[in-house]
């Protein structure tokens, strides 16, 4: 069993509704530190909201979220937090730099610091030769990547991707999850969403969330023997309570 | 440090975006040099009709600037104004003249009305001094206290459109920029970095500010010595005027920008929001409306701008005449200031 200092994340009891409609319910997950976390659900399953309240943006209507063992939403901890959203939240009419130089200012880095950072994730995702482009010549594949670069800006220990490798083509989707592994071994931890099953094959542990519930938490390979599926597209069905 | 990131990011965003700057800076010197051409044009010449007058009274209507049609009778002169070809045709009924008017332009009629009350006036002092008849007529001295004779409407109506422009297209720019801002995912983004609330908009605030008070020395310059509005007081009092103004106008426009969807919902705003401000604002004499509508006058930033333009421009005021105005407008601009940043507890409570 794991030690609470090996927790990295821990929501008791979640509920999040808005104006009546639940969308998230009674969800309790811990998330290991230095682990590769998947959420895995159809588009509408809660994962959105879910993520929002582990990165501190939202808060929960009921129970609580625990991140490296502070209470959340707290302002101090975004630092702390690297995340990406769903949309590529970019100034269309600034260059990749400048929009890595303001949310890098934005997270406290300055001077030389900030340079050796946008340097180092810059050359992570591959976009070295475009930084000066403003990023509405940039396509969509690229776009992820900057806003990759960004939630990675402050050297965040806990990551949070809602949906990283949407409209990536398959070599570059492989190039991100390289990186993501990378990110991990260097002791953060990387909390994920995706809708594609395969994908989360590559997750070290996997969240299976419908209709706003949690309904199975394991490893992948856990997950389909414990079931007796193949894939982990079976195994979901099996959760989901579609397949015996 | 996080608001001059902010700042410098507004600044560098406006400098691509050379539509929205021209928005700014070139159509509100644009529609005040139409102002000015409309408002500051040549005086009319009314067109005047005469049936049957004495000769005396029409050689003293041609000492004026008329453009004079006589007709035989009446039945021609009611045709002619039907045609729209007069704007007015005076006739004696007895000895007493009558002028009937076309009626439906009211500057016209103005004009025709003073034409031939000039006439007469001067007629009947030309026989006191000649001794021949009746009352001698005095004519009454005119004097003004502020403009005087050569004050044109643009005159009295431009520290109002000062005002009105430096309002409408800072409220109109802001909002939409804010809203993008929400729309586009990025308030989102901005939100999950440790930047506070109030950061956000004083970060508005400043980077907008700077390219507001571009345009406020533009269209006070050009206002004054291109277009040659009337000019009293301190060109940096209007500038602080202008400026306060475009704060108000800044925060309210992000404030309903966060009851906005799209572009076009920003857009009906302006009926609702700047047209209302436009006519409460001095354009039109409020003393004669009922006092529950000029109540209404006192919640909108514009009255106190526009009054407070026009103290310093028309009437050479200094500080004193304008501090209390501008106290007001302050005070508007800081209650909408911190309804923005509570608006932004939607989006992120802390």
């Amino acid at each position: 069993m794991a030690t609470s200092d090996d927790i990295c994340l821990r929501a008791a009891g979640i509920s999040r509704s808005f104006g009546g409609r639940q969308v998230l319910q009674d969800i309790d997950l811990d998330i290991q530190k230095s682990e590769i976390f998947g959420l895995l659900g159809p588009s509408g399953a809660g994962k959105t909201t879910l993520v929002k309240l582990f990165a501190g943006i939202d808060e929960a209507t009921t129970g609580s979220v625990d991140l490296l063992g502070t209470r959340l939403p707290k302002l101090s901890m975004l630092q702390r937090i690297g995340y990406m959203a769903q949309s590529d939240a970019l100034y269309m009419e600034l260059s990749a730099r400048e929009n890595l130089q303001f949310f890098g200012e934005l997270m406290g880095l300055g001077g030389q610091a900030l340079k050796r950072r946008m340097n180092h994730v810059v050359e992570l995702v591959g976009l070295g030769e475009h930084l000066r482009k403003p990023v509405s010549s940039y396509s969509g594949g690229m776009k992820r990547r900057l806003s990759l670069a960004i939630a990675l800006i402050h050297e965040p220990e806990v990551l949070i991707l809602d949906e990283p490798t949407v409209g990536i083509d398959p070599v570059m989707r492989q190039s991100i999850w390289d990186e993501l592994r990378q990110i991990r071994a260097a002791g953060a931890t990387i909390i994920v969403t995706t809708h594609v099953m395969d994908e989360a094959d590559k997750c070290d542990r996997l969240g299976m969330v419908r209709d706003g519930r949690l309904i199975a938490v394991g490893t992948p390979e856990g997950l389909k023997q414990d079931t007796g599926s193949h894939t982990i597209e079976e195994a979901f069905l099996y959760y989901g309570g579609v397949r015996p | 440090m996080r608001i001059r990131a902010l700042v410098i990011r507004i600044i560098r965003q406006f400098l691509r975006d050379k539509r929205t700057l021209a928005l700014l800076i070139v159509a509100p010197l644009l529609v005040l040099s139409l102002m000015y051409l409309v408002f500051d044009g040549d005086d009319y010449v009314p067109k005047l009709g005469t049936v049957d007058l004495p000769d005396a009274v029409v050689q003293q209507l041609e000492k004026g600037s008329v453009d004079l049609h006589s007709y035989p009778n009446t039945a021609e002169a009611d045709a002619a104004l039907q045609a729209q070809d007069i704007d007015g045709y005076l006739s004696l009924d007895g000895t007493q003249p009558h002028l009937k008017l076309e009626g439906s332009e009211p500057s016209k009629n103005r004009a025709v009305q003073m034409l031939v009350a000039r006439t007469f006036s001067d007629l009947t002092s030309d026989r006191a001094q000649a001794g021949t008849a009746g009352m001698p007529k005095i004519e009454p001295k005119v004097d003004y206290l502020h403009g005087g004779e050569d004050m044109t409407t643009f005159d009295s109506l431009g520290p109002i459109f000062i005002g009105v422009f430096a309002f409408f297209f800072v409220f109109l720019i802001a909002g939409v920029s804010f809203l993008k801002e929400r729309t586009s995912g990025t308030l989102e983004r901005l939100l999950a970095t440790p930047i506070r609330r109030w950061e956000i908009v004083v970060g508005y605030m400043v980077g907008f500010g700077i390219f507001m008070g571009i345009q406020a020395v533009l269209i006070a310059t050009y206002c004054i010595h291109v277009l040659g509005l009337m000019m009293d007081g301190s060109l940096g009092l209007v500038l602080l005027v202008t400026l306060l103004l475009a704060a108000a106008a800044l925060s309210l426009g992000m404030l309903l920008s966060t009851l906005a969807n799209t572009e076009f919902q920003m857009i009906q705003f302006i009926p609702i929001v700047i047209v209302p401000q436009i006519f409460f604002s001095g354009l039109f004499d409020l003393d004669t409306m009922s006092p529950w509508i000029s109540w209404l006058s006192h919640i909108m930033p514009l009255t106190y701008g526009s009054e407070a333009l026009k103290n310093i421009m028309l009437r050479g005021e200094g500080w004193s005449g304008i501090a209390s105005d501008t106290y007001v407008l302050i005070g508007i601009s800081a209650v909408f200031i911190a309804a923005n940043v509570l608006a932004l507890r939607k989006y992120r409570k802390i």
